[in-house]
């Protein structure tokens, strides 16, 4: 679980969580523009502390929550309802120094016309940060939350720890996006739990783009006939960095589906880890589950590591796994080049038309799909020696 | 006018000779077919021209304008007014035809402020449905749509000299007439040279050539005017390829050791 990470050079000592009153800081201004123009109801975590905006009157009249866990009843706040076990030492952190815990929940039959973006923004200097975000849908519900993490530069080495649960009772629809911008040396070791009951779907989004270390652990249970779970990933790793994503797509009833698409650039020295696993339970007949991993490495310096996984306890499913790690396709270069365009020019449009086919499904519509390629981008320009 | 001349050019792959010494010139507004049997360079040619990946080059030059084309990259190549319409083109997931010419503008120092309106134009000439302008470049495209999408591409980007490998490959006739149409106006509209390499002939009713060539073994074996086509047409590669020496046939098993006798009939 732990093989190709850097876990053993995290020093916990140098973190603290923090304080009771964090200091109030303007919002990250391309996220707070994105949060504008997709016009998401906003809850800002400044070092972990959250404040939660009014809810729009509608959403108060049909019940939805969304609040500190400490304001609800301990029932409704669900607090380790999906990850009933802790996934791991981590969680297991964030379960006990989470500060502020923050709680979605949609009642049987809402829509949320707007999207949830809960914008944490780390900015004191060797902060380390343990939130924890529940989202539970109830019957036919349907929802969009981003979890957005960023650190300013100021605030040097931090750490985030965060653990999310996600809850997606019958026939609920969830968008989820995880899109972590935190600074070149931050850490972050967080993890995803979910659960999809009957007919239900998740599509679930991560993107990496910062950290010196940053993991992302994704439990995705698909835990009621005809669930259907997709996850995307699109990273992109430079200098120094470690960007590692482990998966479990867990099938333990009847004619679910999952579909898994991690794609990822290495460019630099900088590493990445995908290593996943596809589990059938015995009862999970009808199961079609996919996996695909797919990396290019920019430079000869940077390495991938991708070991995909199946486990079937049963007959009668469709799984397949694949994994690739390459460079630039040199026959996608020769074409472009063949028309004209210089080669540098080449190899940065192959590899943002390869974030595409991921970034486009993320959720939260078009703004957010825009701003991604916009950070890609940005990277591109700072790797572009490494592109030939 | 521009004038390319590949002189005693020979090539392989993997240490094996396919080009045996070509010699060709094609000028602004001529168009040559080189017609050829499987496996006889043809698409060695094509690919040696534009630079691609895995050729060694192992004698001849190629110069157009008395640039030395070898010694630049693919991408110079294609700014100095080199086209190749490949045989097969390639997917680019998540990249539009329209990102592709814009950057080739680009990176010419044109302008590439109204691509949109030119792509459309020349979709709209050769029957190319403009929704694919911005969709990912020939992905689930059809064999005819790849090809007006190659010919599309040409119109925009106006080369001097076009090497067309295989265009009549894997198209409807339909498709086919439309981009054979397109390049022959490209000749007599901007003086476009042509070399259009193809196993058959049929390409050559729409886009009629000036001068034939015929390449077998890695080598041009004749030189002629259209009639050289409608000569293949008739009589096939067979003249032109050395057949190899055959062993006499195997004695029959079952003949009579004495002949065929008085009765036989």
């Amino acid at each position: 679980m732990w093989r190709y990470s850097r876990i053993a050079d995290l020093d916990l000592e140098r973190f603290q969580p923090a304080g009771p009153e964090a200091s109030d800081v303007a919002a990250d201004p391309g996220v707070a523009a994105v949060a504008q123009e997709i016009d998401a109801v906003v809850v800002t975590m400044v070092d972990g502390s959250p404040s939660i905006p009014a809810l729009p009157q509608e959403w108060v009249a049909r019940g939805v929550v969304l609040a500190q866990a400490a304001d609800l009843a301990e029932e409704a706040a669900g607090l380790g309802s999906v990850a009933v076990d802790a996934p791991d030492v981590f969680a297991t952190m964030n379960d006990a120094f989470t500060a502020a815990p923050v709680v979605v929940s949609v009642p049987r039959g809402v829509t949320l016309d707007r999207p949830i973006l809960v914008h944490h923004r780390l900015v004191t200097p060797g902060v380390a940060v343990f939130p924890r975000l529940v989202v539970q849908l109830g019957e036919g519900a349907q929802a969009t939350v981003i979890d957005h993490v960023s650190s300013s530069s100021a605030a040097g080495a931090v750490l985030s720890v965060p653990l999310t649960e996600l809850s997606v009772e019958r026939g609920a629809r969830l968008g989820y996006l995880s899109f972590q911008d935190l600074a070149a040396d931050a850490w972050q070791v967080g993890s995803l739990v979910a659960r999809i009951s009957q007919e239900a779907n998740l599509s679930a989004g991560l993107i990496g783009l910062g950290g010196e270390y940053a993991r992302m652990r994704t439990d995705c249970a698909m835990a009621g006939r005809g669930a259907n779970g997709d996850l995307y990933a699109g990273y992109f790793g430079e200098g120094d960095q470690t960007l590692d994503f482990r998966t479990f797509q867990h099938h333990d009833a009847p004619d679910t589906t999952s579909n898994l698409l991690f794609k990822g650039a290495v460019g630099g020295r900088s590493r990445s880890v995908y290593t996943g696993l596809i589990r059938v339970d015995k009862a999970a007949r009808g199961t079609n589950a996919f996996q695909t991993n797919r990396n290019v490495k920019l430079s000869d310096t940077a390495w991938a590591e991708s070991v995909p996984n199946l486990e079937i306890e049963t007959n009668d499913v469709r799984c397949s796994h694949a994994s690739t790690v390459g460079p630039v396709d040199p026959e996608q270069r020769f074409y472009l080049e063949s028309r004209g365009v210089p080669p540098t020019v080449a190899d940065r449009l192959i590899v943002a038309g390869f974030f595409d086919e991921v970034v486009r499904q993320m959720p939260g519509g078009q703004p957010v799909v825009d701003a991604i390629g916009v950070r890609i981008s940005e990277k591109l320009d700072r790797v572009e020696g490494d592109l030939r | 006018m521009a004038e390319l001349i590949i002189e005693g050019l020979r090539a392989g792959v993997d240490g094996k000779e396919i080009l045996k010494g070509i010699d060709l010139t094609i000028r602004s507004g001529e168009v040559h077919a080189v017609m050829g049997p499987n496996g006889s360079g043809k698409s060695t040619l094509s690919h040696v021209i534009m630079g691609r990946p895995g050729y060694e080059i192992l004698g001849g030059s190629i110069t157009l304008d008395g640039a030395d084309v070898l010694a630049m990259e693919t991408w110079e190549r294609a700014q100095a007014g080199l086209f190749l319409a490949l045989q097969y083109p390639t997917e680019v997931p998540g990249v539009s035809v329209h990102d592709v010419v814009t950057a080739a503008l680009t990176a010419g120092g044109r302008d590439a402020s109204t691509v949109t309106a030119l792509l459309e134009r020349e979709a709209a000439r050769i029957n190319f449905d403009p929704r694919f302008l911005v969709r990912d470049i020939n992905v689930d495209l059809s064999g005819g749509e790849k090809k007006r999408n190659e010919t599309m591409q040409l119109g925009a980007l106006e080369p001097r000299i076009a090497i067309l490998d295989e265009l009549d490959s894997g198209l409807d006739v339909d498709a086919l007439r439309d981009c054979a149409r397109r390049v022959e106006a490209a000749t007599n509209e901007a003086g476009l040279g042509v070399l259009a390499i193809t196993h058959y002939t049929r390409l050559l009713q729409e886009l009629k050539p000036d001068v034939v060539h015929i390449l077998a073994q890695g080598e041009v074996k004749a030189t002629g005017g259209p009639e050289l086509a409608d000569e293949l047409e008739a009589h096939g590669y067979a003249g032109y390829v050395e057949v190899e020496e055959q062993a006499p046939p195997a004695p029959d098993p079952f003949a009579d050791p004495f002949g065929p006798g008085p009765f036989a009939v």
